[in-house]
């Protein structure tokens, strides 16, 4: 019997929502660490029973937590962040060198091929791997230490490693994205490391079209295809069609090109879903209303997706990691908002509805299709 | 035996809640009933004090017998009516927002 359960991290606790296939009828389990920010939990895709959680405190410091039984039960794993050597600086936001210094663990990508292996995207930016199920980390500090690292700046939210991606196809090459430095590559599973932001142009910086300082907000592939990326960026919708050799923009005809989340249907390679946010400065949708946007040709023609959004007096966000698609026949979509609203679409994002409506702000969203 | 008193997150972490009685040996410092507190709970390392430097985390405040002993030294003795464990040992997460 085929189920979904969707892993939802909020402000202050973990929820797993669960559905049979229909998914018209949902079951809420949580809170889990109450009071704690969750910035990340997301499955493992080979054993979906083990599950990863990033928590965190600003008092408190980072956890780690690791589910054997589908979120029934966690256990605290390893918390020991120490970036290799001495890890320099990078520029502050007026400019001036600042120590690397760990803040949080942001999101949390479980192997495609090992589900002892973890890696880790951390502010201040590094990413590390677990190979033992989260017990221990390591650096692979060939990301930091690649020559760039010294130029990387904060965006407003901090200087995160907020997105992984791993190549379905090739188990050496993984990418990666940093607010505000840019996108990375690895085809050497991390030993070494190159930007990848060929084609991206940011106004606000003093090159608009440097090989790093871009504030890249998310990035999604298709298995099918991953040499073909699209990327939510600050502002502007992007793809690339050589693994990110070059980056060209497909903003097309959104109301607006700012925005955070960006995702890609199970099974339409070229079927993109994006939430435009009014702006960099008013992080609200356009006129209140809260609209998906699906392009069925990679970009560049977008339209509007409604029915079932409120549609008046809406002023919520959509963070970068709170959009998630399942895997069943009729792909269902799901994403979440700082007012606290997951909604699901199970037509593909013909038409939504809330699965629930008042949780904490809500930070991220991952979909578990169960056979 | 020490009593000391934990944050709402920490002892949701730790799975117990209530004053928790440590065994430290003699002499009674912040450092060493930090790490009996640590030995007893390993889900707590880097959670009062940064995992590397050891320091006291900046949103972190230690109280006893109604003072500030944060920004004592961490080897300097506790009070004696912590010791004797008439009083306990406060760990706090400062008051922050609005």
């Amino acid at each position: 019997m085929t189920s979904v359960r969707v892993l939802v991290g909020t402000r202050k606790g973990a929820f797993i929502l669960s559905s049979d296939g229909a998914r018209s009828s949902w079951n809420v389990a949580g809170p889990y660490f109450e009071g704690w920010e969750m910035y990340h939990v997301k499955g493992s895709p080979v054993d979906p029973q083990r599950i990863y959680a990033s928590q965190s405190s600003g008092w408190f410091g980072q956890i780690i937590q690791r589910s054997d039984d589908g979120g029934v039960t966690w256990s605290p794993v390893g918390n020991g962040f120490t970036y290799d050597g001495v890890p320099g600086t990078h520029q502050w936001y007026d400019g001036t060198p600042h120590p690397w210094e760990f803040a949080r663990v942001w999101h949390l990508e479980p192997s495609l091929r090992d589900p002892d292996t973890v890696f880790a995207g951390v502010e201040d930016a590094a990413l590390f791997k677990s190979v033992d199920a989260g017990e221990n980390w390591t650096e692979l500090s060939g990301l930091r230490e690649h020559g760039s690292g010294p130029f990387w700046q904060p965006g407003a939210g901090g200087m995160c490693l907020h997105t992984i991606v791993e190549s379905p196809r090739d188990p050496s090459r993984l990418f990666v994205a940093i607010s505000a430095a840019g996108a990375f590559r690895t085809d050497d599973a991390g030993e070494s490391w190159k930007p990848i932001n060929r084609g991206l142009r940011s106004v606000g910086i003093p090159d608009e079209d440097a090989d790093v300082g871009h504030c890249v907000h998310r990035i999604a592939l298709h298995p099918a295809n991953p040499d073909v990326l699209y990327m939510q960026k600050h502002w502007d919708v992007m793809r690339t069609d050589d693994a990110g050799e070059s980056w060209h923009e497909v903003s097309g005809d959104l109301p607006t090109d700012f925005g955070f989340v960006i995702d890609v249907h199970a099974h339409e390679p070229e079927t993109v879903y994006v939430v435009p946010i009014t702006s960099d400065s008013v992080h609200f949708p356009p006129e209140g209303k809260l609209r998906v946007y699906r392009s069925r040709t990679g970009g560049h023609e977008w339209e509007p997706l409604s029915r079932g959004l409120p549609q008046s007096h809406c002023y919520v966000d959509v963070l970068r990691d709170a959009m998630a698609v399942d895997s069943l026949d009729e792909c269902g979509v799901y994403f979440g908002t700082t007012g606290g609203q997951v909604y699901a679409s199970r037509d593909s994002g013909d038409s939504w509805e809330a699965i629930v409506h008042d949780l904490p702000a809500v930070l991220s969203v991952e979909v578990q299709t169960l056979a | 035996m020490i009593r000391v008193v934990l944050p709402a997150h920490l002892s949701l972490l730790m799975g117990r809640h209530g004053e928790v009685l440590l065994e430290v040996a003699e002499p009674v410092t912040p450092r060493r009933l930090l790490d009996a507190l640590e030995e007893t709970y390993p889900v707590l390392r880097g959670t009062i004090r940064d995992r590397v430097t050891q320091q006291r985390r900046p949103f972190i405040r230690f109280f006893a017998c109604e003072e500030d002993l944060s920004h004592d030294s961490p080897d300097a003795p506790l009070p004696g009516a912590v010791i004797r464990g008439d009083q306990p040992f406060y760990v706090v997460g400062a008051m922050a927002g609005g």
